[in-house]
C-alpha cells in the first residue's frame, strides 16, 4: 500500500515534466534495446548454427590418411594410402564408442544425362552405412544400395537433389541411367534436402554409390593402388573390373610379362580409401572414440609407441565449437557495448535527477516541514528513478523485440526470443535506477528544510 | 504547564569566521487556543524564532517544551513526525505543488502521517478541508487555475489536513491585496475561534498583528514586550505529542 502510494507520487511528478521524463529515459530505452536486439539476433544465429553444423552429421570423426612423401617432397594433407575398408570394419567392430563408420572413396568428374551434364561437388564411394554416419537416413525416393553391391561393385548410384535439378529438371530419376565418366549407372535412390554446410557448401549436390564401383570402375588405377595395376598389368589375367570399361589410365611403364611378374613381384599392397568418416554415439563419447579409434588403427598400421600416427581425425565439432565461440564472443562484444550505453544511460538519468532536485528544492522543503522524513524524501526520489528507469527498460524490450522481429521480417535472420534477456533487461534497468538515481535522492533527502524552503 | 514554554532560547549562525547572533534569549509561554501574533522588522528574528517554535531548526541553546515534551533532544526524524502530527504550515508564497490538483495538495501531508487513512478516505477528508475553507467546487484545480487567495486557502486546508492543534502562518498576507488578507485572516480567527486551533502568526503588518489576541514585538533578537499571557486558556486534549512522549519511537 505505501509502496503503491509512493510509485503513485512519483509517477504523478514525472507526469508533471514529460517530455523531460521521456528524454531522460532514452539512453536506457536504447540501451535495453540494443541488449534484446542483440541477444536475440546472437541467439537466433547460434540456433541456425546449430541446425546446420546437425546437418552434417552429429558427433561425427573424419579420419584422413597421412601425408606421403617421397625424397622430401611431400604430397600435402591426406595424400597418404594408409587407410582401408578394414580399417573401417575394424573401427566399427572394436571401438565401442563408435557407433557406426563408413570409408569414402572421392572421385571428382563429370556426370552425364541425355544431353545434359554436370560435374558434382561430391562422388562419393562408400558403404550403406555413410547415410547413417550423415543422419541422412531418410531418402526422398527409392533404395539405398545394399552391402551386397558393395562387394559386387555394381553400378548402382543415388542424387542429391541438386543432381536431381540439374540433370533430369526435376523429374523423378529414379530407374534411370547416368554416366559418370562413361560408366553407367543407375539411379536407385534419392537423397533427401539438406541444404548448404557450415561453410555454405551445397550438401546436396552428391552423387553416392558403393565404394568398389567408385575406386575401381570411375577412377580406374588411382594413386598408389599397385595391387589393381599390377593385376592390370598381367594378361593372363582377366580383371572383369577394369579392362571391359573405360576409365583406365594408360601406364606408363611397359607391361610385364607373367615371367618378369613371376620373377619381380611386386609388393601385393592393400586397397586404400580416402577417408574414413566415423560417428560417435554421443557428443561426451566423441574423446573416447578418438582415443579408441587412434588405438585401433596404431595397431593395425603396426606403429610403433616411438612413431607418429600416420593419421588424422578431425573432429568435425571442433570446427562447429570454434564458429560458435566466435559468434558468442561477438555477441559478448556487443553486449559489453550495449551495457556501456546503459551506463550512459544511467547518467543521463542522474544528471536530470540532480537538476529535478534543484527545481524541486521548495517542494523538498515543503515535504519535509509537513512531516517528510528523510527516508521519505530519499525513496521517494528513488522510486522516481526506478520508475523512470524501469519505464524506459519495458520501452525498451518492447523496442528491441520490434527492432529483431523487423530484421526477420526484412533480412530473413532467424531470430530466438530469450525470457532470461528480458527478465534481465527488468533488473537491470532496475539497478541502473537504483545506482544512479541514489546520489540524487540522498542529496535531497540532506536538504536543510528552512533553507529549501527559501530557495529560489 | 504551557502548550508552547520557550526559556532562553539563543540561536547563532556562524557565518565563516563570524558568529551572528539572530536570537538573544527569548523566554515566552503560548497558551493552548492562543491567537498570537509575532511582530517585528525584517531581520529581528522572527522568522528563525517561527522556525525554532515549527520544529524547523534547533536552536543553539535554551529549552523549548511542547506540552510538556523537551524538543531539542528529539532526532531530525521525530522532529518530523511531530511537524506532521501538531503543526500546519502557512507560506507567503503558498508553496503548493506546480501542475497538482488542489485535492492532492491538501492530501499529499497524509501521506507522511504515521495513520494511513486509505485512499478513499484521504481523498475525502481532503475535500472536506477544501469545502471548510470554501473551495469547495476548486478540488480539481491545479494552482496556476487559482487566485492568490484561493491558493493560500489550499495551503490553509492543507495545513489543517491532519487536524494539528497548532498552525503557524508566516507572512500569510504577504502576497495577498488588502481584501484576500481580510478573508485569509477571517479564516485563521474562525479557526481559533471555533475550532481551538492555536494559531501564531509571524508578520510585519500592524493590521493582520491585529488580528491576533496577542501581539509579541521583536527587536533584535530580543522581546520587546508581549510576552506574558493575557488570559488563561482553557487546555486542549485533542491529540498532542502522546505518541513521542510515550516512548514510541517515530
Amino acid at each position: 500500500m505505501k509502496v503503491f502510494r509512493t510509485v503513485r507520487t512519483a509517477v504523478n511528478a514525472l507526469r508533471r515534466n514529460p517530455m523531460r521524463a521521456m528524454l531522460t529515459t532514452l539512453g536506457i530505452v536504447i540501451g535495453i534495446a540494443a541488449v534484446i536486439a542483440m541477444v536475440e539476433i546472437g541467439a537466433g544465429s547460434a540456433e541456425a548454427l546449430k541446425k546446420t553444423i546437425s546437418t552434417m552429421g552429429a558427433n561425427v570423426l573424419l579420419i584422413h590418411p597421412g601425408t606421403a612423401a617421397s625424397g622430401g617432397v611431400s604430397f600435402g594433407a591426406g595424400s597418404g594410402v594408409t587407410l582401408t575398408p578394414e580399417d573401417c570394419e575394424a573401427i566399427i567392430r572394436e571401438c565401442p564408442a563408435v557407433r557406426t563408420a563408413a570409408p569414402i572413396v572421392r572421385a571428382r568428374t563429370q556426370v552425364v544425362y541425355g544431353n545434359r551434364n554436370w560435374v558434382p561437388t561430391f562422388i562419393y564411394g562408400t558403404t550403406p552405412e555413410f547415410l547413417d554416419v550423415r543422419d541422412w537416413t531418410m531418402l526422398a525416393e527409392g533404395d539405398l544400395f545394399s552391402q551386397r553391391d558393395v562387394l559386387n561393385a555394381n553400378k548402382v548410384c543415388l542424387l542429391g537433389q541438386t543432381l536431381v535439378k540439374e540433370l533430369f529438371e526435376a523429374q523423378s530419376p529414379i530407374g534411370e541411367e547416368i554416366r559418370i565418366k562413361n560408366v553407367s549407372f543407375r539411379v536407385i535412390g534419392v537423397l533427401s534436402r539438406k541444404g548448404a554446410n557450415m561453410v555454405g557448401m551445397d550438401q546436396d549436390d552428391i552423387v553416392i554409390a558403393p565404394w568398389t564401383t567408385i575406386k575401381y570402375r570411375v577412377t580406374g588405377s588411382s594413386l598408389g593402388n599397385v595391387n589393381q595395376s599390377s593385376q592390370a598389368g598381367s594378361e593372363n589375367q582377366v580383371n572383369t573390373l577394369n579392362n571391359l570399361y573405360p576409365g583406365r589410365q594408360p601406364s606408363l611403364y611397359p607391361q610385364r610379362s607373367a615371367a618378369q611378374e613371376a620373377n619381380n613381384p611386386m609388393p601385393v599392397r592393400f586397397e586404400s580409401v580416402d577417408q574414413i568418416l566415423a560417428a560417435a554415439h554421443s557428443t561426451e563419447e566423441i574423446q573416447a572414440a578418438i582415443d579408441q579409434i587412434t588405438e585401433a588403427l596404431r595397431e593395425r598400421h603396426r606403429i610403433r609407441p616411438d612413431e607418429s600416427d600416420d593419421f588424422h581425425i578431425r573432429d568435425m565439432t571442433e570446427m562447429a565449437n570454434t564458429i560458435s565461440a566466435t559468434t558468442a564472443l561477438m555477441t559478448k562484444l556487443l553486449l559489453l557495448v550495449a551495457m556501456i550505453s546503459l551506463v550512459v544511460g544511467g547518467v543521463g538519468i542522474m544528471n536530470i535527477m540532480l537538476v529535478s532536485v534543484t527545481e524541486r528544492t521548495r517542494e523538498i522543503g515543503l515535504r519535509m516541514a509537513v512531516g517528510a522524513r528523510g527516508g521519505d524524501i530519499l525513496r521517494q526520489f528513488l522510486v522516481e528513478a526506478v520508475v523512470l528507469c524501469l519505464a524506459g527498460g519495458v520501452l525498451g524490450i518492447l523496442l528491441g523485440h520490434g527492432g529483431s522481429m523487423l530484421v526477420r521480417q526484412l533480412l530473413q535472420w532467424p531470430i530466438e526470443t530469450s525470457p532470461a534477456a528480458i527478465s534481465a533487461a527488468v533488473i537491470v534497468s532496475a539497478t541502473v535506477g537504483i545506482t544512479f538515481g541514489f546520489y540524487p535522492a540522498w542529496k535531497a533527502s540532506r536538504l536543510n528544510p528552512i533553507e529549501a524552503l527559501r530557495y529560489e | 504547564m504551557q502548550l508552547i514554554d520557550l526559556h532562553n532560547i539563543c540561536k547563532t549562525y556562524q557565518m565563516g569566521h563570524v558568529a551572528v547572533s539572530v536570537l538573544k534569549g527569548i523566554s515566552f509561554e503560548v497558551g493552548s487556543g492562543e491567537f498570537v501574533a509575532l511582530m517585528g522588522v525584517s531581520g529581528s528574528g522572527k522568522s528563525t524564532l517561527m522556525n525554532i517554535l515549527g520544529c524547523l531548526d534547533v536552536p543553539t541553546s535554551g529549552e523549548y517544551r511542547l506540552q510538556g515534551l523537551e524538543i531539542s533532544g528529539l532526532s531530525a526524524d521525530q522532529r518530523a513526525l511531530l511537524r506532521n502530527r501538531e503543526f500546519g504550515f502557512v507560506f507567503q508564497n503558498f508553496n503548493l505543488l506546480p501542475r497538482t490538483s488542489a485535492l492532492d495538495n491538501v492530501a499529499m501531508p497524509l501521506a507522511y502521517a504515521r495513520d494511513h487513512l486509505s485512499d478513499r478516505d484521504a481523498r475525502r477528508r481532503a475535500a472536506d478541508m477544501l469545502h471548510r475553507v470554501g473551495l469547495g467546487d476548486r478540488l480539481d484545480h491545479v494552482p496556476s487555475q487559482l487566485s492568490g487567495g484561493q491558493q493560500q486557502r489550499v495551503a490553509i486546508a492543507r495545513a489543517l489536513i491532519n487536524r494539528p492543534p497548532v498552525l503557524f502562518a508566516d507572512e500569510p498576507t504577504g502576497n495577498l491585496d488588502s481584501r484576500t488578507s481580510e478573508e485569509i485572516l477571517k479564516i485563521f480567527q474562525h479557526l481559533n475561534d471555533e475550532e481551538g486551533v492555536t494559531i501564531i502568526v509571524v508578520t510585519h503588518d500592524a493590521n493582520v498583528a491585529g488580528h491576533a489576541r496577542r501581539i509579541i514585538r521583536i527587536h533584535d533578537g530580543l522581546i520587546q514586550d508581549g510576552a506574558a499571557l493575557l488570559r488563561p486558556v482553557k487546555p486542549r486534549q485533542e491529540h498532542l505529542v502522546p505518541e513521542t512522549r510515550s516512548g514510541e519511537k517515530p
